[in-house]
């Protein structure tokens, strides 16, 4: 019964109670939008991270991501990426030759990392082809067709059916080059990448190198899903001991940590709206015991013991933050679910976004789990917001408590 | 038998540097089923005193036994306890919890005791007819007037099977008529059920009814009188 009269007791004063759980329900919802709106950007950054840039995991020679000279190459692509092939996980499999040099078109030249791909594996591992604004995907050019960013473009002043020169030394160390024609321009929401990153066939530039067609510089695998990336990446690391087998977390650590940190992030902002909301379930817990002295004195002098007199104060104080928790927790998801849906457009910010390879459509997305993290939150919130008027409470002496005149 | 004993009961307040006596050497037997008025003007020690045979306040020196307890040798939470079980409270005002209904009310006492919930709700409906109430048991405090909250208080009182029922004023914020009826209702059950009522008032009404009226003044008691019935 005493949990009734506590729920009861939240309606005493509706006014009041309305005024701190609107508070309750608005410094939640939006704190729950804001973690989802940056869990979106976190996640987008990711998939980008996975299905551009990185793919799950990156088999290269043990020297190459310390020194990526053309020579560190693996040698026997066909067995190893046979032995790739075998793990139940793997989705699609890519090996690539890279070599990092200059570009030049009629106008100006720069410095870009040429990927030689084979175009129908690239495809099932990134999405690179969907990715084009202009032109096709290796369909169209017979001779030497290359694929480039829009900046990239944009910078070499370069249109489809461009020529593009690439100057490069062979593996002899002789310098060597050779005319690409542009076949598609692409467009991601990195423009760093987009910069600097331009794609041929494999089988062409291992041609202009004199490269075995054997030998590559990277092997990009995708998984079924991120789930299976430690385990996977385990059972790579041994089949493959010669090499160096990476997940994407190691090769791009900047995207990790963001993802990592979610967590953290999460506790720490949403600690703060509810450290701020404290102070107003205390004050309106508050001002409920004061006004209820009389009544107080009489329940303790017909008998009502202090761990009594405590629990229902502790339960009117936990129910009044969880009714606003659970009304800002359910406002937060549906805001959540509609942007996720909808999502939401940062188009005006665009430049600084995709600078740092975030896209500029967020969908906002939120584990589940989170939302019991931060009812679990809530809970312990009203257990701390009680402390003080229960104290209060108990420290009322009924005989003296029953004659104050309020 | 007697329900309750005290000996030599005295109280000083030590509050400013003037001590005050407020209660000067009380000696007291009340038996089973007595119909006591305490009176006394303001500063006699009327409200203290009540406080002592309540358990809400402690004595300086004396005793006071209750039902063959000690009480002022009890700690502060078997005090509580010992409230629960044995005294019955009405209050002046303030006496039920806004948020329960009448029947709840009564209820809620004997949940504190433990009684088990069918068994608390049947002897809850019975008290509130025997008051006189049985068409308001679902009522809230709010929709019931003075005469018949002081009602639910005495039903409430009486739930937890108290050794004595002590009345604070219950009178004060009452018509003369319903007054008339509570103190009629109160009668009733002290001779039907041989109930012990202790009352601190200062209605001339309640003192007519009362069978044994203790003045006190200077925190002793200045007369005692018993009526023949």
């Amino acid at each position: 019964m005493i949990l009734a009269v506590a729920w009861r007791n939240i309606w005493r004063n509706k006014t009041r109670s309305l005024v701190i759980l609107i508070a309750i329900c608005l410094g939640l919802a939006s704190g729950i939008f804001y973690m989802a709106f940056y869990k979106g950007m976190v996640v987008q950054r990711i998939n980008t991270a996975i299905k551009t840039e990185a793919s799950h995991i990156q088999v290269h020679h043990k020297e190459y991501l310390n020194n990526p000279d053309k020579k560190f190459v693996i040698s026997n692509t066909d067995s190893t990426v046979q032995i790739i092939r075998s793990n139940e996980h793997v989705k699609a499999i890519s090996s690539r030759v890279i070599i990092n040099t200059m570009a030049q078109s009629a106008k100006t030249g720069t410095g870009v990392k040429i990927t030689g791909i084979n175009p129908e594996d690239e495809k099932q591992v990134t999405n690179l082809s969907t990715k084009l604004i202009e032109g096709t995907y290796f369909e169209e050019v017979k001779r030497n067709p290359i694929v480039i960013g829009e900046e990239l473009a944009n910078k070499l002043n370069v249109k489809l059916k461009s020529k593009v020169v690439v100057t490069l030394q062979d593996m002899q160390g002789n310098l060597t080059g050779a005319a690409f024609k542009v076949e598609g321009i692409f467009r991601t929401s990195n423009t760093a990448f987009d910069k600097a990153s331009v794609f041929v066939r494999k089988s062409d530039i291992s041609r202009i190198m004199q490269l075995d067609n054997q030998a590559s510089h990277e092997i990009a695998i995708l998984l079924d899903n991120n789930e299976n990336l430690a385990s996977t990446n385990t059972s790579l690391t041994e089949e493959l001991s010669t090499l160096d087998v990476k997940t994407w977390r190691e090769i791009m650590p900047e995207v990790s940590l963001v993802e990592s940190s979610f967590g953290i992030t999460m506790f720490v902002f949403i600690g703060i709206i509810l450290l701020a909301l404290l102070f107003g379930i205390i004050n309106t817990m508050l001002m409920a015991v004061l006004e209820r002295k009389k009544e107080l004195g009489m329940l303790m002098a017909v008998g009502l013991n202090k761990t009594r007199v405590f629990t229902m104060i502790l339960l009117e104080t936990v129910m009044l933050s969880l009714v606003g928790g659970l009304f800002g927790i359910a406002l937060g998801w549906l805001l959540t679910f509609y942007f996720g849906y909808q999502g939401i457009d940062l188009g005006t910010w665009s430049t600084a976004y995709e600078s740092m390879g975030f896209d500029t459509l967020v969908y906002t997305q939120l584990p589940f789990y989170v939302s019991m993290q931060i009812a679990l939150m809530v809970i312990v919130t009203g257990i701390i917001a009680a402390i003080y008027p229960a104290t209060k409470a108990l420290k009322l002496k009924p005989a003296e408590a029953i004659r104050i005149d309020l | 038998m007697n329900v309750i004993e005290v000996k030599d009961l005295k109280k000083v307040y030590n509050s400013t540097e003037v001590k005050v006596n407020a209660l000067n050497g009380i000696d007291l037997t009340i038996e089973k089923g007595e119909f006591t008025a305490i009176v006394g003007p303001s500063g006699s020690g009327k409200t203290t005193f009540l406080n002592m045979l309540g358990g809400l306040d402690s004595p300086t020196s004396g005793d006071i036994n209750i039902g063959g307890t000690e009480i002022g040798k009890l700690s502060s939470s078997k005090l509580i306890d010992f409230r629960l079980q044995n005294i019955g409270f009405v209050f002046q005002a303030y006496n039920l919890i806004p948020v329960l209904t009448a029947l709840e009310n009564v209820e809620f006492i004997m949940q504190m005791q433990g009684v088990d919930k069918k068994q608390r709700q049947q002897r809850a409906k019975d008290l509130l007819i025997q008051v006189g109430l049985g068409d308001r048991i679902n009522s809230r405090p709010s929709k019931l007037s003075g005469g018949q909250q002081q009602r639910v208080a005495v039903a409430r009182a009486l739930a937890s099977k108290p050794t004595f029922v002590l009345a604070d004023e219950p009178t004060a914020n009452l018509d003369s008529k319903s007054t008339e009826n509570l103190l009629s209702m109160m009668e009733e059950l002290n001779k039907q059920e041989k109930i012990t009522f202790i009352f601190s008032t200062h209605d001339q009404r309640v003192v007519n009814k009362a069978h044994r009226v203790i003045t006190l003044e200077d925190g002793k008691i200045i007369s005692d009188d018993r009526k023949n019935e």
